[in-house]
């Protein structure tokens, strides 16, 4: 799977792609982690692009259940964005979209981060 | 092989309240309006077919028994939660005064797994045998601590049957009559152990009480194996994913979405949601199954996995 990153203001977006499962997370936690460590502090935010996520196991979502916690002790924010439809879905079935703020496209996520985010990202 | 569910309920035992019985009286009539029934098999027969299942039934009840019947004179029951006490009337109501002989198998020692055996009747009748299997070494002292006083007015030195306490070791295979059992160590406080039974080329996983940390590959290899192919996975589905793997992560217990992964893993054929949460309403619980179920089949490979879930009275023929 592959995880690029990209600042707008106070905001980084994750884009992530492929199949987040049991053979593929523990990379991917730690570079996740990693970002939020550096990125979701004081008011920072990670957005996650899942647009590009084909699946994700309860491995991978235990991923984003870390980062989340990590992002609260640090007083930052976490949100995903742009899910495919079966993702979406399994976030229901997980009930991850209660523990998420799920945003519909990037754009949205940065709306609620900050104007200072979007503006950013609008620019491109 | 049979499995019968005496009880299925986590933690504490529940029942419905007068409230909740009036309101499936309500919703029941309201969806039999318009209908006339000559009798009461008429309506009984419109209640078995046409309502729906969260008016009929109720997923229960008691804490942990699951019996599994086996050709043969002799009973093999899984945990003495207070199901013990209906799986009780039914021992005696088959042996009709002669006495049974029991095989327990204990997956741990705590009060909702055990708290049932005080009012096991065959305990109480002379000449009843019972064999009660486990890994723990505090098995008999458990026992034996719920009837002491002031908790409980029979000590356990006072029942009638003989009780034997067999010591099992973990992933050694043990033949009791013609079933082969296998103990298998869980993550649970203080430990707990499924069971695999096989008989005659069929074969029950009882794993309750059981936490699987999702980044271990090799313990979920591990558990792949132990219910690898098996017609029964009975799991410990007691929360949604995001409660397991957050406020409730290390309190010893799974979700209906992990047991699905593990079964697809292994083959198995039948997987049957147990160990519910009691805060749980039967509509709950009913959403967790459906979502098992949409899980699956989001994720199914060649061979699809049935998905259930467990309640007191349900019967599953191998």
């Amino acid at each position: 799977m592959n995880f690029s990153a990209r600042r707008y203001a106070n905001a980084v977006v994750l884009r992530v792609e492929g199949r987040l499962d049991q053979d593929t997370c523990d990379a991917f936690r730690n570079d996740l982690l990693g970002h939020v460590e550096e990125s979701a502090h004081g008011g920072g935010a990670i957005v996650l692009d899942l647009s590009g996520l084909e699946y994700v196991s309860s491995a991978g979502l235990r991923c984003f259940m870390l980062a989340s916690r990590q992002a609260k002790t640090q007083k930052g924010r976490i949100f995903v964005a742009a899910l495919q439809p079966m993702v979406a879905e399994i976030f229901e079935i997980s009930h991850f979209n209660l523990v998420f703020q799920v945003f519909g496209s990037v754009k949205e996520a940065l709306a609620a981060v900050s104007a200072d985010a979007v503006a950013a990202f609008q620019k491109g | 092989m049979r499995v019968r569910f005496w009880g299925t309920r986590g933690s504490i035992p529940v029942a419905l309240t007068s409230a909740d019985m009036r309101d499936r009286l309500a919703q029941a009539l309201l969806q039999a309006s318009g209908r006339s029934f000559a009798n009461y098999e008429e309506a009984y027969a419109f209640a078995a077919s046409e309502l729906d299942f969260s008016l009929t039934h109720t997923f229960g009840g008691h804490t942990p028994c699951v019996e599994i019947e086996a050709p043969g004179n002799e009973y093999y029951v899984c945990d003495m939660g207070s199901g013990a006490r209906p799986f009780g009337a039914h021992v005696l109501a088959k042996q009709a005064r002669r006495p049974a002989t029991v095989n327990i198998f204990q997956s741990h020692v705590h009060w909702d797994h055990i708290m049932g055996f005080p009012f096991f009747g065959p305990a109480y009748v002379p000449g009843t045998k019972i064999r009660i299997h486990g890994v723990h070494d505090v098995l008999e002292q458990a026992y034996r601590l719920q009837q002491s006083p002031p908790c409980f007015p029979v000590p356990f030195d006072q029942l009638g049957a003989s009780i034997e306490f067999v010591k099992l070791e973990v992933d050694k295979p043990y033949r009791v009559n013609d079933i082969t059992v296998t103990p298998h160590l869980q993550l649970h406080g203080g430990d707990s152990y499924g069971f695999r039974f096989e008989r005659d080329g069929k074969s029950v996983v009882y794993s309750t009480d059981s936490e699987h940390k999702l980044e271990d590959r090799h313990e979920a290899e591990a558990f792949a194996g132990f219910f690898r192919n098996a017609d029964v996975v009975i799991f410990d589905a007691m929360y949604a994913l995001a409660e397991a793997i957050s406020v409730k992560a290390d309190w010893g217990h799974s979700s209906n979405i992990v047991g699905v992964e593990l079964c697809q893993m292994a083959h198995a054929k039948h997987l049957v949601l147990f160990h519910h949460e009691p805060a749980n309403n039967d509509a709950t619980l009913e959403g967790l199954l459906k979502e098992a179920r949409r899980f699956e089949e989001l994720t199914r490979g060649d061979v699809p996995l049935k998905v259930s879930a467990a309640y007191d009275g349900l019967e599953i023929d191998l």
